[in-house]
């Protein structure tokens, strides 16, 4: 039997990743520190390090390795490359708020990493096989972060419930799999795509298994009717990991729908086209009305989730070019503004205080007007509100929906967003119309505060200037 | 060829100004107010070359700009004005200076804040009318509705977050479907440039389509009956500089989206469903001013009148086809185009002079109900004699901006139809009725209680602000050439341009 040695350069960053998170842990063990300085330190040296390998290694050809299962693009690259730095952000505002609550341990960072891992080999996969791998080691990760609060009840139920409906669609997308399998005889996302070309002879085989990965898919992203752990997972878990599952792994779920949808499942696309339209159709509607009625501010975030994610699907259900790069820009921005959002919360909690309901958020203004208008920035940015990004990613969006032909559609997203403008507007309104209830100062680091105003400036900035980052995602997307 | 960059000055003068404004707030407000004004001031001064250097022979856009911007989408920094939109930039640049002046000692809380969302919204409302390319203006037009959210919001009067809401979320709805109109619009042509939406020609559908989903952004903004429901409430509970910019300017974006989007993209569509305008114009003319006559608070009652004048506007823009049909020559559609367009710049005046005069009565007694008042000539006889001049301009007496736009309107709808100017007509009698019955209730007759009778009279930063606007109001009144002349070039190549078919 013939073993070639698989060309390692491609997955260089995927190595040093496993390695140093390896070495993350066992520095972990036996630095003393009770702040986890160094611990913190290496992680965020490791992902600025795999940033420079990322990009150092960047090239605009396609190279495939481990024997075709694996591929490097410039997708791929981008993608990672956004993942590493939201991650590194994610874990700057999270540290003063997982110190003073005693969770601010090792394996914190150490299954992020991993979770970070699990996500670069989804976007990278061009097996089947290598999509579940990575989508199984971000999951278990995530789960374990969810359920790190040991002795918080919200937390452990929050955490049973993504563990067991996450398993199970897991499941659902390993039996979608296997019925792919079973029709086609291989795993192989471009050996499916020339057979499904060419035409296959059990056409009803592959459509249940599309069904099912789309359902799979369905709940990594939380759309309707998938999304019923959102909410409560988004409730219960630390904001910081909140913070974490809000952003990230909505990349890494872009990046694994390209590669399902768009690179091995392209010629089916009338079917999965139909269902997209089904679940992008009710996210939009359920996510928006549901959230008005929310007063806990991370349930109100989960819900706006589920109506950003139908955004999302809208973008990619179009099929083209044009719709494949909006829905990745639109998800970059997302992550971005979920940062913002999400890191609000962490910045108004202090210790034995969560700052998750809506009225913590009365009279900022007062308190402190500048969080208060980074607050307002990236609220209007998820309304879609020019001069905010969040308004181009909504445009790029429409715009593909409209040359697609989807005009109703398009009328039905927007409709339903303006419904959807009322709860943010309602945190502005708590903010600038409303007398503080808290008037405690804001307790946070200059490292938060610092990165937290380039990110509320950064939603205002891409807006006046998003062409950059739209060029990028066309460029990539040009395969 | 070397740009003109007056018109980003203009812009983008008064939105860094305003955040230089909320930098200097830690020197204390008398810096703030200061330097808001110095601001404003030098915006208006920047703004007066558009005017002095404007070329009134050519229909042709002035003062252009072109940047690239979003490459992405055909997306370019493209400004430029004509005769429609040039003294829209100035009544805006203008009514500013009078807003800061007019917000001097009322606003206690937040002054900073408050100067620079003024400003800031100017810089937005340039944007607006100088806005040549198709996302440019929309990002405009939408984000100036963040600001004018927060100046409600937060100083605004009792009821302020229901209105502030009720205006945001009403005008979001409009916008939104403006924005599918455009992006269909894009896909046709390839490009976001205004002026090639103008000459793209489109189907029958697609043309009526276009037009209600325009219609739908720009009746809210005018606003139009039956969606003019948010600017009594928006107007009642902002505070007096608010309710002035709303009613001086952001009604004008309403109309101008009519003369700049509906009319030159979808002229077929605007010819078969221009009964419905008429329609809803004259039901804003009749019935809106006998819903004034009925009002208790005075700001509520001006801003029904503003409703009212409005109308007569988007009058003055639909009756072009029936003039049209019937004389075959653009003259008097012509005409009754710009008398919508003085109209627009003389409500702009006059409105504004009596909010801020609402706004001066408040300041004293707080309270906007006629029942509290009565009498005022006796203790504050200046201030009565400025109110009555500003209440016969909004009558429309001849001498008066008033009296140009409407003439106008129902001179060239005699042309259309003689009930047309009939109904049309019947405003000089209600719009009488409603303003001088308040201003009698007001301003006239015997001292009504002990508060009136403490009253003291305008002192000098008033007497600057509703002077100088006594004198435009007059000075149009009396002499409307320098703006009618600005605009035929315009109005002219509009209506040529409106009555050929652009059927596919």
């Amino acid at each position: 039997m013939n073993f070639e040695r698989p060309d390692l350069l491609p997955v260089l960053p995927e190595i040093y990743m496993l390695c140093m998170a390896c070495v993350v842990l066992l520095v972990d063990v036996y630095s003393k520190s009770e702040s986890r300085t160094l611990t913190y330190l290496l992680t965020q040296a490791t992902l600025f390090g795999a940033l420079i390998l990322t990009v150092s290694l960047h090239t605009s050809t396609v190279e495939y390795t481990f024997g075709k299962t694996f591929v490097k693009d410039p997708m791929s690259d981008v993608l990672k490359a956004f993942i590493y730095f939201i991650t590194f952000v994610v874990f700057l505002y999270s540290r003063r708020y997982l110190h003073e609550r005693g969770l601010l341990r090792g394996e914190y960072f150490v299954l992020g990493l991993f979770a970070v891992l699990g996500m670069m080999v989804m976007v990278s996969a061009q097996s089947l096989l290598l999509v579940y791998l990575g989508l199984e080691l971000l999951a278990l990760s995530l789960y374990a972060m969810v359920a790190f609060n040991r002795d918080s009840k919200e937390s452990s139920e929050a955490a049973m419930k993504y563990f067991v409906l996450g398993a199970l669609a897991s499941g659902m997308l390993l039996y979608g799999m296997s019925l792919f399998y079973g029709a086609v005889g291989t795993l192989n996302m471009a050996e499916i795509y020339d057979h499904i070309k060419l035409g296959v002879d059990k056409p009803m085989v592959l459509r249940m298994g599309l069904v099912f990965i789309v359902i799979g898919i369905a709940f990594k992203l939380g759309a309707v009717p998938f999304h019923m752990w959102l909410p409560d997972v988004y409730h219960g878990s630390p904001t910081s990991v909140t913070l974490f599952i809000g952003t990230v792994p909505k990349i890494a779920a872009f990046g694994m729908m390209m590669r399902l949808l768009a690179d091995g499942f392209q010629g089916m696309h009338v079917e999965w086209q139909s269902m997209l339209i089904a679940l992008a159709m009710l996210s939009i509607a359920v996510g928006n009305v549901i959230a008005i009625a929310q007063t806990n501010i991370k349930r109100m975030l989960a819900y706006s989730t589920i109506s950003h994610m139908g955004f999302l699907l809208l973008g990619i259900l179009n099929g083209t070019a044009d719709g494949y790069s909006s829905a990745m820009f639109y998800t970059i921005v997302y992550a971005i503004m979920g940062l913002g959002g999400f890191g609000m919360v962490i910045l108004l909690s202090r210790a034995g205080f969560e700052a998750d309901t809506l009225d913590d958020f009365k009279g900022l203004n007062e308190r402190s007007p500048w969080f208060a208008a980074m607050m307002l920035l990236v609220m209007f940015s998820m309304a879609g509100v020019p001069p905010t990004v969040g308004f181009f990613a909504k445009l790029s969006v429409l715009q593909a929906t409209v040359s697609a032909g989807f005009l109703w559609l398009a009328v039905f997203a927007v409709i339903f967003s303006v419904i959807g403008a009322f709860y943010y507007l309602r945190i502005v309104k708590l903010m600038y119309f409303d007398r503080p209830v808290d008037h405690a100062p804001i307790v946070a680091g200059p490292d938060m505060r610092l990165a937290l105003s380039a990110n509320g400036l950064a939603v205002l900035l891409l807006g006046i200037f998003p062409g950059t980052l739209m060029t990028v995602c066309q460029a990539t997307l040009l395969h | 060829m070397s740009q003109s960059h007056l018109l980003s000055l203009v812009i983008w003068l008064p939105v860094f100004g305003g955040i230089a404004v909320l930098l200097a707030a830690s020197r204390g407000d008398r810096v703030v107010r200061w330097l808001s004004l110095a601001v404003s001031v030098l915006v208006f001064l920047v703004s007066i070359p558009l005017y002095t250097g404007f070329d009134t022979t050519t229909s042709a856009m002035q003062f252009g700009e072109l940047n690239e911007w979003i490459t992405r989408f055909n997306v370019y920094y493209r400004l430029g004005v004509d005769g429609i939109s040039m003294p829209l930039i100035l009544l805006t640049t203008f009514t500013t200076v009078l807003v800061v002046i007019a917000g001097w000692e009322v606003i206690q809380f937040k002054v900073a804040q408050y100067m620079a969302a003024f400003l800031i919204m100017e810089g937005m409302m340039n944007g607006v009318f100088a806005s040549l390319d198709a996302v440019l203006f929309y990002v405009f037009w939408e984000g100036m509705l963040i600001p004018m959210f927060l100046i409600i919001g937060i100083w605004g009067g009792v009821n302020r977050v229901y209105a502030a809401i009720k205006f945001f979320l009403y005008t979001f709805l409009g916008s939104v479907l403006l924005l599918v109109g455009l992006i269909y619009l894009y896909l046709k042509s390839n490009s976001f440039n205004i002026l090639d939406f103008h000459a793209l020609p489109l189907g029958m559908t697609a043309q009526v389509l276009l037009f209600l989903g325009f219609l739908l952004a720009f009746a809210v903004k005018v606003p139009m009956w039956p969606v003019h429901t948010w600017l009594p409430d928006a107007h009642v509970e902002a505070p007096t500089g608010g309710s002035v910019i709303l009613a001086a300017i952001m009604l004008k974006m309403g109309a101008y989206g009519f003369a700049r989007f509906i009319l030159p993209i979808t002229p077929d569509a605007s010819h078969q469903l221009d009964w419905l305008i008429i329609v809803l114009s004259l039901i804003a003319v009749v019935y809106i001013a006998l819903v004034a006559l009925v009002q208790q608070d005075m700001k509520k009652l001006i801003a029904y009148s503003s409703i009212s004048h409005m109308g007569f506007v988007t009058l003055g823009f639909f009756v072009v086809f029936n003039i049209y049909q019937n004389t075959h020559s653009i003259k008097g559609a012509a005409m009754g185009m710009e008398g919508a367009l003085v109209q627009m710049i003389s409500h702009g005046f006059v409105s504004g002079a009596l909010f801020l005069c609402v706004g001066v009565l408040y300041d004293r007694m707080h309270s906007r109900q006629i029942d509290d008042y009565g009498g005022v000539i006796n203790t504050m006889p200046w201030f009565g004699g400025l109110m009555v001049f500003f209440a016969m301009a909004n009558v429309g007496l001849p001498g008066t901006s008033g009296f140009v736009g409407e003439f106008m309107v129902i001179l060239a709808t005699m042309k259309a139809g003689f009930w047309l100017a009939f109904l049309a007509g019947t405003t000089l009698i209600l719009g009488a009725a409603y303003t001088l019955w308040m201003v009698k209730r007001v301003v006239f007759g015997e001292v009504a209680n002990k508060h009136v009778a403490e009253l003291t009279d305008l002192n000098r930063r008033e007497w600057w602000v509703l002077g100088t606007l006594a004198i435009c109001v007059l000075a149009l009144g009396v002499y409307p050439a320098p703006l009618v002349d600005v605009m035929h070039a315009s109005v002219d190549n509009l209506v040529q341009h409106v009555m050929q078919s652009k059927l596919e």
